[in-house]
């Protein structure tokens, strides 16, 4: 990494606490260098920028982000700040040919002891709840079991910045961190991602009013 | 009795430069406090059985103590870096608990816009006003202009849904957050015939009667048995305990009268005002989070990252604007 991207990232990483405040809540796991795949809800570009703010610097640089390749190498820029400030993890939307995996990329990554962040959604929702999650993630837990999943909430965030909106409003957000979860023996795809989004769900904070 | 030592002293003391009063006032303040803390900290290390009650009373000392340095230092901190640094210095802390205000008001998204121009337009404008002392456009921007543009921008949005009530928030966290705050920095730097350079005073003044007459309405309220005015709003504030905090003002009010340009009986009066307004706008404040189902801001298991700002500056936002305009008007300086 060199020194401008190390200096972009804690640039970003202040810009986010100061319009967003972000804290990290580490409320089912200590924040430990462990290697983790941190699974979140998705609703705003911002949001990886939030998990990256909220984790401790020692974590920032064995922690990696999943961007499109097509979207996120369309541009000098865009492709400088995935690949150097983030060291993303690209992957591709389209197959180019039949038996390509698309989850590869992030077996690698895995294989070589970076932790992932990953939204299991695959898109952007605006919706207070998840989408039904997509199958990676099971597909991760079932080759990598000693890795720990961690469900995340991010909260508030879209009303930083709205779909189609370009300057952030300051709002206070909070990203918390819940209780590793595991892949049971035996247990179904789909039971699993189920149990995956709930355990997500369930770390939302409670601050509607009554 | 013999008075002449102390007629001397307080002749040495007006013979001062303002600087030098200033300096001094910061000395007595911050020795004030570290002798407080020392006390606490000693009173602290003694053994005892635990006593709910107690604890509670202690833990909530040590809150306001808290409070009650950070305020101090901030104060200082406004003081020797001079008008750009003062209003800096509020307009970074308007910023903070604006955006605490706006977490707890479950904003929209047609809201946007109109929060942009709040915190990225009105706020600077606001304090850049107060920094170059224009106070005519200072005291109606916000009432004035601003009242007028937030609903605009909210309109042009296009989203007819609960209008009125998603304005009348917006409108009421910048009130509060910034043009109430931003008369802090205003004290500092009004002008009073004759009393040039010493606006420090003028705010340590306020800040005095405020926070006494609040700390002894909070201790009274728990002390003395009485019947609470609002139950459902707040359960500690009753008629007695809140004339007790009046009273506490008055009195260091005027035993402060020296510092200010006021006469004994003014200096009561103008404790008064602040030190009611302050208060009232405390139980304002405690109506508005029981409307958003907080029991205070910094509440930490409401999990807005909120660190409680507001709380401590809401009397505060209150009772400034309210202080001075009142020294604005009695003295006549002209805006």
């Amino acid at each position: 990494m060199s020194y401008a991207a190390d200096a972009t990232g804690l640039v970003l990483a202040s810009l986010a606490r100061l319009i967003t405040g972000t804290q990290g809540h580490w409320k089912g796991c200590p924040p430990t260098a462990q290697q983790r795949i941190y699974f979140a809800n998705h609703q705003s570009h911002f949001d990886w920028v939030l998990i990256w703010a909220a984790l401790p610097r020692e974590l920032r640089a064995t922690t990696r982000p999943i961007a499109a390749r097509d979207y996120w190498t369309s541009s000098k820029l865009k492709g400088w700040l995935t690949a150097a400030v983030f060291n993303a993890v690209y992957v591709s939307r389209t197959r180019t040919t039949p038996d390509e995996d698309p989850l590869e990329p992030l077996v690698d990554a895995l294989a070589g002891g970076y932790s992932l962040v990953i939204f299991p959604e695959g898109t952007r929702s605006n919706k207070g709840e998840p989408q039904a999650f997509k199958a990676g993630l099971y597909h991760l837990a079932q080759q990598f079991p000693e890795v720990e999943l961690i469900p995340t909430w991010i909260d508030n965030v879209q009303r930083v910045m709205p779909k189609g909106e370009v300057v952030p409003v300051p709002i206070l957000c909070t990203v918390t961190f819940g209780e590793p979860l595991r892949l049971q023996q035996g247990e179904d795809k789909r039971a699993f991602l189920d149990r995956a989004r709930k355990a997500v769900l369930a770390q939302r904070p409670m601050t509607e009013p009554a | 009795m013999n008075t002449a030592p102390v007629v001397n002293f307080f002749r040495r003391l007006a013979a001062l430069s303002a600087d030098q009063q200033v300096s001094l006032l910061f000395a007595i303040l911050f020795g004030l406090l570290a002798l407080i803390s020392i006390g606490g900290l000693l009173y602290s290390l003694k053994d005892r059985e635990p006593d709910k009650r107690r604890d509670d009373n202690w833990r909530q000392f040590s809150r306001d103590l808290k409070a009650l340095w950070f305020g101090s230092i901030m104060f200082w901190i406004a003081w020797v870096s001079g008008p750009i640094g003062s209003t800096l210095l509020f307009g970074v802390f308007s910023f903070l608990i604006l955006r605490e205000f706006v977490t707890l008001m479950h904003t929209v998204r047609a809201d946007h816009r109109s929060l942009i121009l709040a915190f990225f337009v009105v706020l600077p404008l606001q304090y850049l006003l107060v920094g170059t002392r224009r106070f005519d456009l200072f005291s109606v921007l916000i009432p004035v202009y601003g009242f007028v543009a937030i609903p605009v921008a909210s309109a042009l949005a296009g989203d007819p849904k609960r209008y009125l009530e998603r304005n009348a928030k917006i409108q009421w966290g910048i009130m509060v957050c910034v043009y109430g705050l931003s008369h802090a920095p205003a004290l500092l730097l009004l002008d009073v015939k004759g009393y040039e350079g010493r606006g420090a005073f003028l705010l340590f003044f306020l800040v005095m009667v405020v926070g006494v007459g609040q700390i002894v309405q909070e201790v009274a309220s728990r002390s003395v048995r009485s019947r609470p005015v609002a139950r459902r709003i707040s359960r500690s504030f009753s008629l007695r305990a809140w004339w007790l905090g009046l009273l506490a003002a008055a009195i260091t009010g005027m035993l402060l009268y020296w510092i200010t340009p006021f006469k004994v009986g003014q200096a009561l009066v103008m404790a008064v005002v602040a030190a009611g307004a302050g208060t009232l706008g405390g139980l304002v404040m405690k109506a508005l989070k029981r409307d958003a189902g907080v029991i205070y801001w910094g509440n930490r298991s409401s999990i807005t990252g909120a660190i409680g700002l507001l709380d401590r500056a809401a009397v505060m936002c209150f009772a400034a604007p309210v202080f001075f305009h009142s020294v604005r008007w009695y003295f006549k300086v002209s805006l």
